[in-house]
């Protein structure tokens, strides 16, 4: 797989990868929700990288936040400028190593990078589903990553990781599926919204719906929801920043100009940089898929859903080894939500280490390059992969 | 790795669960894990060390050792080390109390504050004693207790808690090599290690 090799700071990359796609959930079979509607067929856009072992005991489940996609690293071609989201994480010796590690990504359920989502036909119209799309779950993309994984033939995983909304689906595999799991690293992540995590979701959300094309999620045919989208896009950069960041970054620097125009251009670096995201963000995402994955994240409540409220009773069957990691300067998914969450998992006993990493870049710090992420990563997963080898704990 | 980690590696069973308050970089747990097959778990404050321990590939989670301790079930370790620390401890009747809850025994080692080179400046020059192994000015010092053998003697039965077994150190200066001091050991000894249990 590594005919394209792109040298960086942080190892060899995976080369060119090819996304693939599992079919499952044929009606009469369709998969049930948590909201009681059912769902089927069901296609998952996943990519793999590395080898399987022999004993299947290396698999690393890598789950992505709200806009990214099953391609978490490599390139699609040979000419592809740009390797997959977490390209500096996965790859050859890096800190999830495919080197060795069998490494899986798959697109959520709701998406639209290939996993079925509202932008998917609906069967029974032959049109695009549009608000017709059943609300989905976090448990639900759980499920559907589930079916992938027996797909594969994989009984038990190395790791489970993913950052954000990627780090609530890595908390509910520990606890839906706990003999499965034998660790796990949610990052910059937590149990659940913060108010403040919803009004940001909300507003998003509320520019989609008020963009006159949007026609109440039924837009496929036509126009598209672009504007609406690209503000949403705006709203969640914002947030996925820190005040830190955007001074180093942008400051008040003017963007191309010495003046300020008197108008409504974007005069400001930080103006032109939100506009330049939110069109490019249009592009490549589906604005229905948005809503339902925002909407997915602010429902997730894991002490609700695995017990009456309390956190601590709810991880009780979990049986993973985690490593839980924020970051400084995240003020959407703050320290003290992780926090929260390795205090449950001490109280249950569990084995949990965590680390505060001193990052300038806000809640996006888990996706950039991080020494210090990489090396927690790193040791982490050596130490799983060896002590399931000397326990001779193998499926 | 340091003397009195020796001696305190030591003292620990094989094959037990460990928790190592301020552990520093991992090099007691990490020598408990090869050497001894120790189920391990530490907490230290400064990130650069717990990234140096979850490289190593211990179980380490970064936070303050008095509010972290208090989150483990009872009776989760066999030992709860405190290694050259209690001297910074705020609360130090909290603290030992807490982890003899979470532990079934714990170790503690600190610098010995009447060896008789302290004694010595104090009384000679007439300012705060500064030594290797109290290596700080009165304005800039973290050790905010300074603390003798017999000091702790007297209280464990203040606090209401069993020393187990005791060992007198004298170490080099760069605490990596040493000897056992039973001889005036309150006088010649730089560090004082203690294995202690819960009252009967």
């Amino acid at each position: 797989m590594s005919e394209y090799i792109e040298h960086d700071k942080n190892g060899l990359s995976v080369g060119v990868v090819e996304k693939k796609t599992f079919h499952f959930a044929e009606p009469p079979g369709e998969m049930r929700l948590e909201s009681g509607a059912s769902l089927g067929p069901v296609t998952i856009a996943y990519e793999t990288y590395g080898t399987l072992d022999p004993d299947r005991n290396n698999a690393v489940l890598v789950l992505h936040a709200l806009t990214g996609d099953s391609h978490a690293a490599g390139y699609y071609s040979e000419e592809d400028p740009k390797p997959g989201w977490w390209d500096i994480m996965v790859g050859p010796e890096k800190g999830v190593d495919t080197n060795k590690y069998f490494v899986i990504c798959s697109n959520i359920l709701g998406g639209c990078m290939g996993s079925t989502g509202p932008s998917s036909i609906n069967p029974k119209t032959g049109r695009p589903y549009g608000l017709d799309f059943p609300l989905v779950t976090m448990g639900d993309m759980v499920n559907a990553q589930k079916a992938l994984i027996d797909h594969l033939g994989i009984k038990r995983l190395l790791c489970v990781t993913g950052g954000s909304i990627g780090g609530m689906q890595v908390l509910e595999w520990c606890l839906r599926f706990p003999e499965m799991v034998i660790s796990a690293v949610p990052l910059a992540s937590t149990m659940r919204h913060s108010a403040l995590a919803i009004a940001f979701n909300e507003v998003a959300r509320q520019a989609i719906m008020a963009d006159p094309n949007w026609n109440n999620g039924d837009y496929y045919s036509g126009l598209k929801p672009d504007m609406g989208l690209a503000v949403a896009r705006m709203i969640g950069h914002i947030t996925y920043l820190s005040d830190e960041s955007m001074r180093h970054k942008f400051g008040r620097h003017l963007q191309g100009k010495k003046e300020f125009s008197f108008n409504f251009d974007a005069d400001f670096q930080v103006e032109s940089y939100l506009r330049y995201q939110g069109t490019k963000f249009v592009e490549r995402f589906d604005a229905n898929s948005f809503l339902y994955i925002t909407k997915a994240s602010d429902y997730y409540d894991l002490a609700i859903q695995h017990d009456s409220g309390s956190a601590v009773k709810a991880l009780s069957t979990a049986q993973a080894r985690f490593l839980v990691a924020s970051f400084t300067s995240d003020w959407l998914y703050p320290t003290y939500q992780s926090k929260a969450m390795v205090q449950a998992m001490k109280k249950n006993g569990l084995d949990v280490s965590f680390c505060e990493i001193e990052a300038e870049w806000g809640h996006d710090a888990f996706l950039l390059p991080n020494d210090r992420l990489n090396g927690l990563v790193k040791g982490f997963l050596q130490r799983m992969y060896r002590e399931i080898r000397k326990k001779g704990d193998v499926s | 790795m340091r003397f009195d980690l020796q001696i305190i590696a030591s003292w620990i069973e094989p094959e037990s669960k460990v928790l190592d308050l301020g552990c520093g970089g991992g090099d007691l747990l990490y020598f408990l894990r090869e050497n001894k097959g120790v189920d391990g778990r530490g907490i230290e404050q400064v990130e650069s060390k717990v990234v140096q321990c979850i490289e190593r590939g211990l179980s380490v989670l970064q936070g303050d050792i008095n509010e972290e301790v208090v989150d483990y079930p009872d009776g989760t370790f066999d030992y709860v080390i405190l290694s050259q620390t209690l001297q910074q401890v705020y609360e130090p009747a909290d603290l030992i109390q807490s982890f003899l809850k979470i532990g079934r025994k714990g170790i503690v080692s600190f610098p010995n504050f009447s060896h008789w080179r302290i004694r010595l400046q104090l009384f000679a020059t007439g300012y705060a004693p500064v030594s290797e192994q109290l290596p700080y000015d009165w304005h800039n010092t973290p050790n905010i207790r300074l603390i003798t053998l017999k000091d702790f003697r007297k209280f464990s039965r203040d606090v209401g808690f069993h020393i187990l077994k005791e060992a007198a150190i004298n170490t080099d200066s760069k605490n990596k090599e040493g000897a056992i001091v039973t001889f005036l050991p309150n006088l010649r000894a730089t560090y004082g290690i203690f294995l202690i249990g819960r009252n009967l």
